[in-house]
């Protein structure tokens, strides 16, 4: 129920983006999921996030997950990337999921980082496993994968053994360290 | 010479840095004893005072994401298993749960209460390492001994149960491997009662009123409530900084809701133990209580474990026949290489579903993408230990290197589910 109020608290603040809830996953018997995925336009996000974290009807003080799936060759997808925001309200006890789709070449989503501080490592995984680039984060490096890595593993279009990064790896001998 | 990859962090140095005359680098692991598992920070020092920490991480990155995009929803548990090594069977638990919510199927009453069982056994696996290393990160190595001494006998009632020790891969989707064996109920319920209580006895007596432990975990790495919500942080961690959430009680599942069994059964009894401190000491505390409320929770479910199937109905077809039809009957083996076959078997619909647990260290959940198809599109996990060590620098600032094994551990920092 609280979920439903907050969406339409925030299409009563945004009425000219046109945010529709829909559900996550509809079953084959007709039953549609209790969690729902708002799309927000890449440009707008830091208003929408504002207002989610603030506002009294909806309040996500926390932002649960950040993270990013590549549809690349799912069935109907028209875009490239999905960014997924997992917000969690702790005043209402409700999740919503924000879903920012951005393509090629130039994937680039604003940062939240001045909004949820807990984005930080979240946009940085991001970055590092798909190449979204995050403008405004404060310290966008890579993190799990070395810093001289050129491709974007989680891409769909990155095989499973690697492009030959094994084969090629520079050995640190005890000379050259 | 520094090593020829620059990761754009100073090299050890026992050079001044330029412009702090007296301030000095220090590579704090990756392979340091006092940081447990693999993990590095770069220290900027002031004397043993720490004015700059940069973590570096990734040296267990194994690319479980994507090799969850090219296994199947029952094959991929052994993997996710991997993640948090402490406690392996809550991983188990909550992958599981998240594909039968991508699924749409309800679990069996049998198996809710087994599989709270194993995720408070989890839970209590995680808790006894933790407050034990607590003592030998400070110097204290005996309450270490009590704690792991526990930890055996939970090992030993996951390998009755699974058949493997550490790593038991127990559940499926929609049920469980196989059911509990004869008598396994009774030992634990005996390790609960008469193993577990003595055993906190000893850890509380060595550290409780330690003078030279409070004085080292008082008022170290403190965390402010709207922080901790701010930065992300759940399970103890946050409890101890005065946020009451857990999702045992805020988002219900297994036998923590209510009517659980179809039935009526009421949900455990328990309490979230919260602590306004926000320090080390009241994370230790925390999860000194949370122990107490797992043996009680694990006694209330064997109380009233429920007798019927541990998998959900054979026309679901989803979970595979049970090994005497697969053996002893042709029907069987045809059913069980229709459900394996890559190109058969059973699909969850095309969508995505999000399912969470609260496990020993924090919200542990997964985003599982579907195209249809046998294998996940996507598996996310949210990670905890990841989540809850992007604070760690900022802990620890202004305090002495001595006091970094203290802070690391409170936030049960496991570098396995770090680094996936």
């Amino acid at each position: 129920m609280a979920t439903a109020e907050a969406i339409r608290a925030l299409q009563g603040r945004f009425p000219e983006l046109d945010l529709v809830a829909r559900p996550l996953v509809t079953y084959p018997d007709g039953r549609a999921s209790d969690q729902l995925w708002v799309r927000v336009p890449p440009e707008h996000l830091c208003d929408v996030a504002r207002f989610l974290r603030d506002d009294p009807h909806t309040r996500f003080e926390q932002l649960c997950d950040l993270t990013c799936i590549d549809y690349l060759n799912y069935p109907d997808a028209a875009e490239r990337f999905g960014a997924i925001y997992a917000l969690l309200s702790l005043t209402h006890n409700h999740r919503l999921w924000l879903k920012v789709f951005v393509n090629d070449p130039d994937p680039t989503v604003p940062s939240v980082t001045s909004i949820w501080w807990g984005a930080e490592w979240p946009e940085r995984e991001v970055y590092d496993m798909f190449g979204i680039r995050f403008a405004g984060h404060p310290d966008l490096r890579r993190i799990l994968m070395p810093q001289n890595f050129k491709d974007y593993p989680l891409r769909k279009d990155y095989p499973l053994t690697g492009k030959g990064e094994r084969e090629d790896f520079e050995v640190v001998t005890r000379e050259s360290a | 010479m520094p090593v020829s990859y620059d990761l754009g962090l100073k090299p050890t140095t026992l050079e001044p840095d330029e412009g702090h005359e007296d301030h000095w680098t220090l590579n704090y692991g990756p392979q340091h004893p006092a940081t447990h598992t693999t993990l590095r920070l770069v220290l900027e020092l002031d004397g043993e005072r720490i004015v700059g920490c940069i973590p570096d991480i990734g040296f267990l990155h194994s690319g479980f994401e994507k090799l969850g995009e090219h296994l199947d929803y029952n094959q991929y548990v052994v993997v996710v298993e991997r993640m948090n090594y402490i406690c392996p069977v809550s991983n188990d638990i909550a992958w599981h749960m998240a594909c039968e919510q991508l699924f749409g199927l309800d679990i069996t009453p049998r198996c809710k209460a087994i599989r709270t069982i194993l995720a408070e056994l989890g839970r209590l696996q995680d808790h006894l390492l933790n407050v034990g290393v607590a003592g030998l990160d400070l110097g204290g190595f005996t309450a270490f001994l009590y704690g792991f001494n526990e930890r055996e006998i939970i090992n030993d009632l996951v390998e009755q149960i699974s058949g493997s020790r550490f790593h038991p891969s127990y559940t499926r989707v929609g049920g469980l491997a196989q059911d509990a064996p004869p008598g396994w109920t009774d030992r634990v319920l005996d390790f609960v009662q008469s193993r577990v209580p003595p055993a906190l006895r000893d850890v509380e007596a060595l550290l409780l009123r330690n003078r030279i432990f409070i004085e080292r975990t008082k008022g170290l790495g403190v965390i402010s409530h709207d922080d901790a919500i701010n930065w992300s942080l759940t399970g103890p961690v946050a409890r101890a900084s005065g946020v009451q959430r857990d999702l045992r009680k805020d988002e219900p599942y297994l036998c923590y809701a209510d009517n659980w069994d179809g039935c009526g059964a009421p949900a455990v009894r328990f309490k979230v133990p919260i602590a306004y401190g926000g320090d080390v000491y009241a994370r230790f505390l925390v999860r000194l209580e949370e122990i107490r409320q797992s043996c009680s929770i694990i006694e209330q479910v064997v109380g009233m474990l429920p007798d019927g199937p541990i998998n959900v109905a054979a026309d679901a077809e989803v979970t595979l026949p049970n090994k005497d039809e697969i053996y002893f009957s042709i029907e069987g083996l045809i059913h069980h290489f229709e459900k394996i076959m890559t190109n058969r078997g059973h699909c969850p619909p095309v969508g995505e579903a999000y399912f969470a647990n609260e496990t020993a260290n924090g919200e542990l959940g997964y985003y599982l993408a579907s195209d249809g198809g046998k294998a996940p599109y996507r598996a996310r996990c949210r990670p905890p230990s990841f989540i809850n060590y992007q604070v760690f620098p900022k802990l620890v600032l202004g305090h002495q290197i001595s006091d970094i094994p203290a802070v690391l551990n409170s936030l049960n920092i496991i570098a396995a589910e770090l680094d996936r």
